[in-house]
């Protein structure tokens, strides 16, 4: 219990500091960025509006910057987001949240995937170590680490549809249908999904490959280990009961700690699959100067990770009898 | 039964008075072990090809990579190995010329990066207390915070701007990693022998964090290094990819730029956009293998080798 409410703490302590950093960094830029954007939307959008825009961003001058700082906070605990200024004169909210459930459906799918066959592959690789699967996968697998996730995308894309015509270009459903519960939509969703998704898995695999198989490692050269070996188990079980189990917890650490780099991979590979979710909207708001719904998203995006994580040190505390019992 | 347990023992410990003479022991071993290390030697020989590449290439490119001098999307042929862009550019000449900027960014950014590690690392060990505990929350606050939407953020109000607000964002968002592995080797040498006769002999901080702790961690900061600078090519490659460096200047990343905007994969120059990325995952990889044989240097049980095979024989 005591290890769950010291992660709650550092949920907070994080989450506060994604806050404030999304408040320091516009103050921090010289020639101030937000006010340029604001004069170039002049008289586009309406007059309450951009009030609430300087307000947002602290160019209200009668204000200092505490002031400015605790209204900041204010607006964000009352989830109140502004107005997007690119797709004016939708709330940043309903934008964001229309693009929520694509990312995080792609999310949990291909990082539960990964995450599965990558432990399960690992564990067959530190089994057989040394093995022909072993001096193959291995190398392998440290190379793919190095592949940019989008340039995967890209050439899946210049394969699987421009060369051979099998999936779709990219995007979430095809062009002109609208969003329905039916089976046609639910295949559409799924043939367009199906390209970003193996991208992700592909690239994703091979850190849980390697860090599975050298936590596997450890695990085979300890006593209980060799004990099993002289009882006679079978080796099946000795792998995955007795070395893979003891194996994953550090990997579910792992998990927590790589959930930034997921996420960052699986936004650029939105942008190549012009995948309707947060990743490309991101881009959206990044080259239209659409600052309120940029900072918006990456609060949003951030928060996620954050919850994320929670959730795997939660898991990691109830699986692992040795966090429950020190305290 | 582990003869590379030998390896371990024999390199120099840190309880040997003198940590410098302990660094200088090092690195002819370190040599040694990466040169006949079979992953190593592919990586160097990769690295050392994009080096020359970078360093020669107004001798290699055969032509002007800015000139649009010829027919739009040609084919590969002897003219043109690669083939042209559409706008008329020689896309081999490019590749040439890209090698630079990309190896730049990686070595400054990743260089930055890893100094940003060791001072928070060292000084978070090494001070200890109250300002040891708030380095590493904020070092795990780093850990988790996402860094692409980070560096999106950053870079959108820098306003595009060039190489050098990469290197800052990338330095920036890049250095937890590193610093969370620095912190407790640090914590692990101070209180060796050989430090506490530093502080006898009257030796001030700094001198005993540069000339006494940093040459002890030389293996591990290295291995930091080259996890930086792929970290680096990574995320060069991915903000020039959407458009947030300077497209003017030429590499591979804003190669996939130009590549992707003028659809080379839809319009038959799909080398434009196969090339560039094959270089980074080429250069990515082999950092990443000479990563993997560092690992194995500093941890024997994670080599490939055939003992496993004797080990069931016997048992």
């Amino acid at each position: 219990m005591a290890v769950i409410i010291r992660r709650l703490e550092f949920f907070l302590l994080t989450l506060w500091a994604a806050i404030t950093l999304n408040f320091i960094i516009p103050r921090l830029m010289p020639g101030n960025p937000v006010s340029a954007m604001l004069a170039r939307y002049h008289g586009r959008i309406n007059p309450a509006a951009m009030k609430a825009l300087q307000v947002a961003f602290g160019l209200h001058t009668n204000q200092n910057v505490f002031q400015q700082y605790i209204e900041y906070l204010n607006n964000i605990i009352h989830g109140q987001f502004g107005t997007s200024v690119s797709y004016f004169p939708q709330p940043v909210m309903t934008v964001v949240t229309q693009a929520m459930p694509w990312t995080l459906g792609l999310a949990a799918i291909t990082t539960i995937i990964a995450f599965l066959l990558g432990t399960f592959i690992g564990m067959i690789v530190a089994w057989r170590r040394g093995g022909f699967v072993d001096g193959l996968a291995t190398p392998l697998f440290v190379i793919l680490s190095a592949v940019p996730y989008f340039w995967l995308g890209l050439m899946a894309i210049y394969l699987f549809s421009v060369h051979w015509h099998l999936l779709p270009l990219g995007f979430g459903y095809d062009e002109g249908s609208s969003i329905t519960f039916s089976w046609s939509f639910t295949t559409q969703v799924i043939s367009h999904a199906m390209l970003p998704a193996l991208t992700i898995i592909i690239t994703a695999i091979g850190g849980w490959i390697l860090t599975m198989r050298n936590n596997m490692v450890g695990t085979l050269s300890e006593d209980y280990v060799r004990m099993a070996r002289a009882k006679g188990l079978p080796p099946l079980r000795i792998m995955i009961l007795y070395a893979g189990r003891n194996a994953i917890l550090p990997n579910l650490t792992g998990f927590a700690l790589s959930m930034g780099f997921v996420v960052s991979g699986l936004l650029l590979t939105e942008i190549v699959f012009t995948y309707p979710g947060v990743g490309y909207l991101f881009l959206q708001a990044v080259s239209n100067e659409d600052y309120p719904l940029m900072q918006a998203l990456f609060l949003f995006v951030t928060v996620t990770v954050l919850v994320a994580v929670l959730l795997a040190d939660v898991a990691n505390a109830i699986l692992d009898p040795r966090t429950r019992a020190h305290h | 039964m582990y003869p590379e347990v030998a390896l371990q023992d024999s390199v120099p410990s840190e309880a040997q008075p003198g940590g410098r003479a302990a660094w200088l022991a090092r690195p002819g071993r370190v040599g040694r072990f990466l040169l006949s290390n079979r992953k190593a030697t592919l990586g160097f020989v990769i690295l050392g090809i994009f080096i020359v590449m970078a360093i020669f290439a107004p001798m290699i490119a055969p032509y002007d990579p800015n000139a649009t001098a010829f027919l739009p999307t040609l084919p590969p042929s002897h003219d043109h190995f690669l083939g042209t862009t559409s706008q008329g550019q020689d896309i081999f000449s490019q590749l040439i010329w890209g090698a630079r900027q990309t190896l730049l960014i990686g070595g400054i950014a990743g260089l930055a990066a890893t100094a940003l590690s060791v001072l928070v690392g060292v000084t978070a060990a090494y001070l200890g207390g109250l300002v040891d505990h708030i380095l590493s929350v904020i070092t795990d606050i780093f850990l988790v915070i996402p860094a692409l939407p980070l560096m999106l953020v950053i870079a959108a109000y820098a306003q595009g701007g060039g190489m050098w607000v990469l290197i800052t964002v990338i330095a920036v968002t890049g250095w937890s990693f590193g610093a969370r592995q620095i912190r407790p080797q640090a914590l692990s040498l101070r209180h060796r022998d050989f430090l506490e006769s530093a502080r006898v002999r009257g030796e001030n901080s700094a001198y005993i964090i540069v000339f006494e702790i940093l040459p002890n961690m030389i293996s591990l900061i290295v291995a930091i290094f080259l996890g930086a600078a792929l970290y680096a090519v990574l995320a060069a490659a991915g903000l020039q990819f959407i458009g947030l460096g300077n497209a003017d200047e030429i590499s591979w990343g804003t190669m996939l730029y130009w590549g992707e905007n003028n659809e080379a994969l839809l319009s038959g120059s799909p080398l434009w956009i196969m090339a560039p990325g094959a270089c980074i995952a080429l250069l990515g990889a082999s950092v990443a293998l000479i990563n993997y044989a560092v690992d194995e240097l500093g941890n024997p049980a994670l080599r490939t080798a055939r003992r496993q095979r004797g080990r069931r024989a016997a048992g």
